[in-house]
């Protein structure tokens, strides 16, 4: 719960922040400086946060009542706080997901919850008081009316934050950029039903839309909604990219801004990393090794035990580190002329198995693929045997569909009929040469022995058919009342009943 | 016969016939063709005329394949092959044909025939380089290598597909690039097909102009490339379920040169739809409706801007007064109707429609039950120039109206009056039509043969009677229709009880009689269907179930003469195993129904079933199936023959005004 919290109160001081003018603005426009603006306001607000959110949110909104050139800047800025928290959370994506896992305690919930009930309660008796005074209808009053959609807008943007955080805790499994995307879709939404009151003021046009979204002419839920859905994209496309050994491909770090780090041949093959220094059990992750010493004593329980190394908040500039690939010559070998480094470790342990190691695994049902990691093994067995949708051309498809937009762009490809329906056994391939037909590229499975153009082949058809019958063709159609009916290919022929059989199991089609 | 006979001394004396070119022989024997077995007689008549007839006959429609090798030998100018006839054509009769035939072939039906694979289709798709028209419809077991096959002939113009169930998109998308001159295809109720098969031929196929998918289950995805061939004229969507108002709405453009619709039994398709769906469609000349959305005043509105429409068919679909009204406000007149079981057919609405539409040529109201003669009146005052009215069951329509039909649509040509009050003065007034080739009068219980004696009189044109269950009528009747109607070709006596030998004596002067039904008439004899059989050789059809004086006298000489029967049904007649085995002569016998004889034996049967080589139908009673042999069946199954199996009991024949009330019942 505890980053959730921070986060929700980054997003809170937001809106305080904006009165502070255009530099905060500023800052907010290119959401990847943020942070440490964040940051700032972070500290600023702790102090006061602890007891009560009403109290925490009012002092900001009495500081700029006088300015009311900032109030628009304000509603403006409130809308793009859904960014900014995607933004952070983006960005402490790992630590968080993990963190949270441990961390869900109902007890904090149930307080969340009593506290957001306080919280509505709280707004709804400022509502009730605005509406009794609206009766009124006083027209001097203006600012004050403004002041007071302010404050309700601050408390539902409250409201909404903290439910938001209360709810991503419940969803540990879930992917993390769901957990955020949907929340702030809904945010989003909100947001837009929040301002009407605004409106004229959202009117002015909004340069500080720096996100590359583009200018909201009106409808500023529109607006919201919209970069809530760029953002989203952007972060599974970051969680996509991690997963891809090549995702440092565009990333043009200037050479001897980063370590380079390269580890033996041996090390990398090793299918442990992270050994326990009490039994000398190996693991693969760090995470099940810190998993595993729990069991060696209570000193291992400790939170700071658990802790991931490494992650803590340094104010030092971290070192990055980049690998390099042992094997001489390879791209990403650092002796490389073009060299480029590999990301993380299992970068470099995956770059290495597939590019420099046998493919030991083979795929047990087309027994053809190998690979030389499992995961692309399985990755390939999922959809292995699938691709059963042939064009004349070779070219195999997964879908049916797929084909047939294949087919519908080429001229003279064709659909191939698989080979076992074709099931001629007088399709025997020794019949086929010297017999050039017409269609060429088409049909290659089914041409075979059918392309007689002379009639030749035909009837080399019919001979073998009839060989075929033979069982059945014994008797003649005269032995009728003496033959045994009992026997089933025991039965007689008519008299016109040319090659084939009454028993057509017996024939090819 | 006696033109024969000059023909035979011509050609004896010096050959008067060599003088002819070949062209004018050719053109003479054009007009010998309305009856097969006067072509037969010609080319018997000396070698010249065999060689003649032999390289002049275009159509082939043979019975048996065992013979097509000789039969292909003899007409080497054979272009159309109608193997429809023949239940069992397998590959090796197609690798005949192809190797036979060779470029000569240009349209072979094959739409009876099963037992034949993607081999043979694959040889005469490859020898046969000029075939443009291949009727594939219920080979039901071929699958996609059989439609690769087909797609091997490039020049392919029509296809038809109908009921070939195993058939998927892979298969139609073969033909789609292999046939590219493709105008015509007919995918009905081929299930394995969807949208990508049917997308691929309006993408590949540009020529269509007549395009089959009914029952596909085919949704809105495949329409667009579809609505955009250029020269689409027929579209038919016959109970295509996935088809819905919401995704047509989305069609931008309609085709313009789309002629006839047909949404029938689309059930997801409303007026709204209908509108996106022939937006544009200025050209649109006959729409089919039925059984689909219900014809209110908006779809009557939305199908206002049809200004070529000709022919609308509605039946079955629920009809409000203001939608009918509506109709009748186009401001084109329709010249064909159909609003057969519809529910909601009132005088109010029907005759509105009628007075505008004044040039209306066929109407079609069965089951109307709510109409009265006010509506006839109004029909009968405003459309004078119908030629065919079709009022089965409006029984509130009292016998008076009839009159007026008589009077004032003398120009009709078809009428059916099945299940009406009509009566003799009715009859009486309709023998006006002098032109009146199509008459029904079944359950008509106030007719009797005062007022058919006026229709034989008038009518001469009359081939079609329909008498079934008019039990008034009797051998005076029908003696004045056999009198006055020679060129009768099919007549239904059905239980008209009193119907005797006389009768079937006198018709037997009709020398085209091809269907021929006289169920339960029990004071029928065999002597009465020797006549039949002895005088009208075009037999094809002949009923005489439950005609228990018929037996096997009237079996011998009807396997004599009437060589071109195909369809007979014995049930509860007197008939014997030697009466069967005799029928079992007639070379072109295809369906047979033989329940409740009594005097037929297991072996008799069994002996008649193996002689009888060209069945594809035979009805027989469940108890048989025990006491013959399974492999009898199994064989007789692989010749092409299908058995139907029936469990009923002996029934006893009631009484005809009992059976009507009965009837009613159950229609209630």
């Amino acid at each position: 719960m505890e980053p959730k919290d921070r986060l929700s109160l980054d997003a809170w001081a937001n809106p305080s922040s904006s009165s502070n003018g255009l530099p905060r603005k500023m800052a907010l426009e290119n959401p990847s400086f943020t942070n440490f603006n964040l940051r700032q306001q972070e500290q600023k607000w702790d102090d006061t946060s602890i007891l009560d959110y009403g109290i925490r949110i009012e002092p900001p909104f009495q500081e700029f009542n006088q300015a009311s050139e900032s109030e628009y800047l304000l509603s403006s800025n409130c809308n793009k706080q859904p960014k900014v928290l995607d933004q952070e959370d983006g960005q402490d994506n790992e630590a968080l997901q993990t963190s949270k896992l441990q961390d869900w305690d109902p007890r904090s919930m149930l307080n969340n919850l009593s506290f957001l009930e306080e919280k509505i309660h709280h707004l709804r008796d400022l509502v009730h008081l605005i509406v009794g005074r609206k009766g009124q209808a006083l027209g001097g009053q203006d600012q004050l009316v403004t002041q007071q959609q302010q404050l309700i807008t601050a408390d539902l943007t409250s409201i909404i934050v903290q439910l938001i955080s209360t709810a991503g805790s419940l969803l540990p499994s879930v992917k993390h950029t769901l957990s955020t995307g949907t929340p702030n879709g809904q945010f989003g939404q909100l947001g837009g039903l929040l301002f009407p009151p605004l409106a004229g003021m959202n009117c002015v046009p909004q340069p500080q839309h720096g996100s590359g979204s583009k200018v909201s002419d009106q409808c500023n839920q529109m607006d919201v909604t919209g970069n809530c859905g760029t953002e989203q994209n952007h972060s599974t496309e970051e969680l996509e990219m991690k997963e891809e050994e090549d995702a440092d491909e565009g990333e043009n770090l200037p050479p001897g801004s980063y370590d380079i780090l390269q580890l033996e041949k041996e090390e990398i093959l090793a299918p442990h990393t992270h050994f326990c220094t009490i039994c000398g059990k190996g693991f693969k992750r760090d995470a099940n090794l810190r998993m595993h010493m729990r069991g060696h004593g209570d000193e291992y329980k400790t939170p700071a035990a658990l802790a991931k190394p490494n992650k803590e908040p340094s104010s030092e500039p971290v070192i990055i580190k980049r690998y390099s690939c042992p094997f001489a010559g390879c791209k990403r070998n650092k002796d490389h002329k073009k060299f480029q480094p590999l990301k993380t470790i299992l970068c470099v342990k995956n770059h290495y198995k597939r590019t420099h190691c046998d493919k030991s695994y083979i795929c047990s049902r087309c027994n053809t693929k190998k690979f030389s990691v499992m995961a692309d093994l399985k990755t390939h067995e999922k959809h292995c045997g699938k691709d059963k949708w042939l064009c004349s051309c070779g070219t195999t498809f997964s879908r049916k569909d797929k084909l047939f937009g294949h087919i519908a762009l080429f001229q003279g490809h064709t659909p191939a009929i698989p080979l076992e329906e074709t099931k001629g056994p007088h399709a025997s391939c020794d019949k086929v040469d010297g017999n050039e037909a017409s269609n060429k590229g088409g049909n290659t499975n089914f041409s075979l022995g059918f392309n007689a153009g002379s009639g030749s082949g035909v009837q080399n058809v019919i001979e073998v058919k009839e060989d075929a019958d033979d069982p059945a063709s014994y008797f003649s159609p005269l032995s009728f009342d003496t033959c045994n009916f009992g026997g089933f290919h025991e039965f007689p022929r008519p008299p016109f009943d040319d090659s084939e059989s009454p028993f057509s199991f017996l024939e090819a089609p | 016969m006696k033109r024969q006979k000059t023909l035979e001394t011509n050609a004896n004396n010096s050959n008067l016939f060599d003088l002819l070119s070949e062209e004018i022989v050719f053109t003479i024997l054009d007009f010998i063709d309305t009856n097969p077995l006067d072509r037969k007689s010609f080319s018997l008549v000396c070698k010249s005329f065999y060689i003649t007839e032999s390289k002049h006959r275009k159509n082939l429609k043979p019975l048996r394949q065992e013979l097509l090798p000789r039969v292909l030998n003899r007409y080497p100018h054979v272009n159309h092959l109608d193997l429809s006839l023949c239940p069992r054509i397998n590959d090796n009769s197609l690798n005949v044909i192809a190797n036979t035939c060779r470029d000569s072939l240009n349209s072979i039906d094959l739409s009876r025939s099963r037992f034949f694979s993607y081999n043979g289709l694959m040889s005469l798709a490859l020898n046969c380089k000029n075939l443009v028209s291949i009727d594939l419809s219920n080979a039901t077991e071929l699958r996609d290598a059989a439609a690769a096959a087909v797609a091997e002939a490039k020049n392919l113009e029509r296809l038809w597909l109908g009921r070939c169930k195993l058939i998927t998109d892979m298969g139609i998308g073969c033909i789609a690039v292999g046939c590219k001159k493709l105008r015509l295809i007919s995918l009905k109720w081929c299930i394995g097909v969807s949208d990508l098969g049917v997308g691929l031929i309006a993408v590949k196929c540009k020529e269509i102009r007549s395009l089959d998918l009914s029952y596909l289950p085919i949704t809105n995805k495949c329409l667009p490339s579809i609505l955009k061939l250029q020269h689409l004229e027929d579209i038919v969507l016959e109970g295509c379920f996935g088809i819905d108002d919401d995704s047509l709405a989305a069609l931008k453009h309609g085709c313009k040169s789309m002629k006839a619709l047909d949404i029938s039994s689309c059930q997801h398709i409303s007026h709204v739809g209908l509108s996106s769906l022939i937006g544009g469609a200025g050209s649109l000349q006959q729409l089919t409706l039925s059984y689909s959305c219900p014809v209110t005043l908006a779809l009557a509105n939305s199908l206002k801007r049809l200004s070529m429409l000709q022919s609308v068919k509605l039946d079955g679909c629920a009809v409000t007064s203001a939608g009918l009204t509506a109709i009748g406000n186009w401001c084109i007149t329709l010249s064909e109707l159909s609003l057969s079981k519809c529910l909601g057919v009132t005088d109010e609405g029907l005759s509105s429609l009628v007075t505008k539409h004044k040039d209306l040529k066929k109407l079609d109201i069965t089951c109307c039950r709510k109409i009265t003669d006010v509506s006839i009146a109004y029909i009968t005052n405003s459309c004078t120039n119908l030629t065919s009215l079709r009022m089965e069951s409006c029984t509130l329509v009292p016998s008076e109206a009839f009159v007026l039909i008589g009077q004032r649509c003398q120009f009709l040509e078809e009428l059916d009056l099945t299940d009406n009050e009509i009566d003799d003065e009715g009859l009486k007034s309709i023998s006006r039509c002098s032109k009146l080739s199509s008459l029904k009068l079944g359950i008509c219980l106030n007719i009797s043969d005062e007022g058919l004696s006026h229709v034989g009189m008038k009518c001469s044109k009359l081939t079609e009677l329909d008498l079934y269950r008019s039990a008034g009528i009797t051998d005076l009747g029908i003696l004045a229709i056999s009198r006055g109607c020679p060129g009768l070709e099919m007549i239904n006596m059905s239980y008209c009880i009193d119907i005797t030998d006389s009768s079937l004596l006198s018709l037997s002067k009709c020398s085209r009689l091809n269907t021929f039904e006289s169920r339960g008439c029990p004071l029928i004899t065999s002597l009465g269907l020797a006549a039949i059989a002895v005088g009208c050789k075009q037999l094809i059809k002949l009923d005489i179930k439950k005609c228990h004086n018929i037996g096997d006298a009237a079996m011998l000489p009807l396997a004599h003469f009437s060589q071109n029967l195909r369809q007979i049904t014995l049930s509860y007649s007197s008939v014997t195993d030697v009466g069967l085995l005799a029928l079992a002569s007639i070379s072109c016998l295809q369906s047979m129904t033989v329940l409740h004889l009594k005097g037929l034996t297991p072996s008799g049967l069994a002996a008649a079933l193996l002689a009888c080589g060209g069945l594809t139908k035979v009805k027989l009673h469940l108890s048989f199936k025990s006491l013959l042999p399974l492999p009898l069946f199994e064989h007789l199954e692989a010749r092409g023959c299908v058995f139907e199996w029936r469990d009923k009991e002996f029934q006893a024949e009631l009484d005809p005004k009992c059976y009507k009330l009965q009837w009613e019942d159950i229609a209630q």
